[in-house]
């Protein structure tokens, strides 16, 4: 497997990184060192209880100045909040973060001026004001010069293509167009490092192709971009470095082209059946050679993603531990880089106690 | 590494008139975001002129004569009260919902100087309420109100509301760190009219109040107004109002790094 785990500040080693950053080294502009962030919740009604729930775990990685750089990993992995750590929205339960090489806790402040953040959904507008009233509140607020306002304001419109809408009250406008606002409210300050999290989620096809490209542009455009994503193909044709997320910890970093050739060699089983046990799926996973299970509803059935190293075929063994299971079509095949993905999430290879 | 320099677009205007042009943009754009329901102004008219019907029926059916006058004033002063009051709480859990509170926090300007203008905007609302007061004591109860320092009277409201607003501000700093805070403010919305003197004098009240009497803005703000009114010296009221207001400003700012930080250890700004 290319793509390694374990090194750096306690972390999977960064083996797949470029090799000319190891030789020698740069600043970087975003730096996370063993980011920790529990949060704590209450149980029930009467009788309350605390529990700690730990949402990153040490997680540590360094974005260079230029790059597009991505956290992957699926609902509640933890992107969201090692974000808001490095946006100065959270405060580290442990471990340290620099943007710009200024501690996003002791210097919030100045990290920022110099910093954009963009999320993704509905929330995070004014809905009774016009998209304009909403980039000349947050110019103000991010002092941006009055002289250059609505200039500024007018190029962000077109470079998010609202111009001739601006004066429209923002509840009227589409989930596409709220995003696209929302990145003209991160751009208004022109900041050179941008935090972008989930900002195509909720997005029809053909509008988060358009905010991709928006995002490809910021690169182009000398920016430094941490993008969080669930989509395996969005941070593959956006990032120069992808970090994957599980269970608040790194379970993997490095290149696109990394992570796809962690999965180019070795087999992959579906199964479609119609019911299966927990119980079943355990079993399945005991099995010499497989890498991860997998199960996905589709239609009536679900079917049954097996993952195996080159040079094992695993079909007659899941099928006798099958037994008893009402199978459908049973189909081989060679992994996607989207299997890369599930098995690097499901699995975590790396112990993740605790 | 990238510039460490803020943009070139960054105002390089001095603080102090960069900080004046926060406050004035954020007043004027909360004050029309606000007006744009006209479900809540229908409301935040309509709701004060029920209390101020029953202290005027209450009046006239009492003393009447001067007190009616006195009451008016009071009655029109609770109405600002009672914007400010249960609308700061609503107004900071509005930008949770939104998820405004989160972007607003991690602007690079002082959260004093987005909070501020949020809620002295809502005590302006009040202005609403407070001319539909005295406009129903004058046509429907035919109160004779007296103007005769129509100018000191028109700054001696200005002065009611600005303190007012930073009452609110106080009451809105501790609505950012707790969600549920906001039952605070409908919780001192009734004991500030009776307190503050809106439509008891400050006499009838047992000793031991009036100290607290005093240490509420709207007490002067409405003495202000009441004395600018009737031609009286409103000038010390105003002042004295002014102070306090300025007093809650420099409680709120100093206490608000420590709520602020408090909320991002806890995680609880994006809770809504």
């Amino acid at each position: 497997m290319t793509c390694q785990y374990g090194e750096g500040y306690g972390n999977p080693p960064l083996a797949t990184r470029p090799q000319a950053l190891r030789l020698a080294p740069v600043t970087a502009v975003v730096e996370a060192i063993d980011l920790h962030r529990t949060y704590r919740t209450t149980t029930g009604t009467f009788r309350r209880r605390s529990i700690d729930v730990e949402a990153v775990r040490g997680v540590s990685f360094e974005i260079e100045e230029g790059e597009l750089f991505g956290l992957l990993g699926p609902n509640g992995a933890g992107k969201t909040t090692t974000i808001k750590m490095l946006i100065t929205l959270l405060i580290p339960t442990a471990g340290h973060a620099r943007v710009l090489g200024h501690d996003v806790v002791d210097d919030a402040h100045w990290v920022r001026e110099r910093i954009g953040y963009v999320f993704g959904g509905d929330r995070g507008l004014y809905e009774r004001l016009s998209a304009l009233d909403n980039l000349r509140y947050f110019a103000e607020l991010y002092g941006v010069d009055p002289k250059r306002q609505r200039a500024r304001i007018d190029e962000l419109l077109e470079l998010v293509g609202l111009e001739g809408r601006e004066k429209e009250r923002v509840e009227g406008y589409s989930r596409g167009m709220r995003q696209r606002l929302h990145i003209a409210r991160g751009l208004l300050h022109d900041p050179p490092v941008l935090f972008l999290d989930e900002p195509t989620i909720g997005v029809d096809p053909v509008g988060a192709r358009e905010l991709r490209q928006t995002i490809a542009g910021l690169k182009d455009a000398g920016k430094t971009v941490l993008l969080t994503t669930h989509y395996m193909f969005e941070a593959d044709s956006l990032c120069d470095r992808i970090a994957v997320v599980a269970k608040g910890r790194i379970v993997a970093e490095g290149t696109p082209r990394d992570l796809k050739g962690s999965v180019s060699e070795g087999v992959v089983v579906e199964i479609e059946v119609y019911g299966i046990e927990d119980s079943t799926v355990e079993l399945l996973r005991t099995i010499e050679g497989v890498n991860s299970v997998a199960v996905e509803d589709r239609d009536q059935a679900q079917v049954v993603v097996v993952q195996a190293d080159v040079g094992r075929e695993p079909t007659h063994d899941v099928l006798a531990r099958l037994d008893g299971v009402s199978l459908g079509r049973v189909t081989t095949r060679e992994p996607t880089l989207e299997d890369a993905y599930v098995a690097l999430v499901t699995e975590q290879p790396v112990a993740v106690d605790g | 590494m990238a510039d460490a320099a803020p943009a070139a677009d960054h105002d390089r205007t001095s603080p102090s008139l960069r900080l004046a042009r926060v406050l004035a943009v954020g007043f004027g754009l909360h004050l029309k975001m606000m007006m744009r329901s006209s479900f809540d102004g229908f409301l935040g008219v309509l709701w004060p002129l029920f209390f101020a019907t029953i202290a005027f029926l209450m009046f006239r059916a009492g003393a009447g004569g001067e007190s009616l006058v006195f009451a008016s004033f009071g009655a029109a002063v609770m109405g600002i009260w009672s914007s400010t009051s249960t609308s700061a709480g609503s107004a900071m859990q509005r930008e949770r919902w939104h998820g405004t509170l989160e972007l607003l926090v991690s602007a690079p300007v002082h959260f004093a100087a987005v909070l501020l203008p949020v809620t002295v905007a809502m005590s302006a609302l009040g202005l609403y309420s407070m001319t539909a007061t005295l406009l129903l004591s004058r046509f429907v109860f035919g109160v004779d109100l007296p103007f005769e320092q129509p100018v000191a009277l028109a700054f001696a409201i200005v002065a009611t509301v600005v303190s007012i607003g930073a009452m609110g501000f106080l009451l809105a700093v501790s609505f950012v760190r707790y969600r549920t805070a906001w039952a605070l403010g409908n919780l001192l919305e009734y004991p500030v009219w009776l307190i503050a003197g809106f439509l008891v004098p400050l006499a009838l009240l047992p000793a031991w109040v009036r100290p607290i009497s005093w240490v509420l803005a709207p007490t002067w703000g409405v003495d202000a107004i009441r004395e600018a009114a009737s031609g009286g010296g409103p000038w010390p009221e105003m002042g004295l109002a002014l102070a306090l207001g300025a007093v809650y400003l420099v409680i709120g700012i100093a206490v608000l790094e420590t709520v602020l930080s408090s909320a991002r250890r806890a995680g609880s700004l994006a809770l809504a």
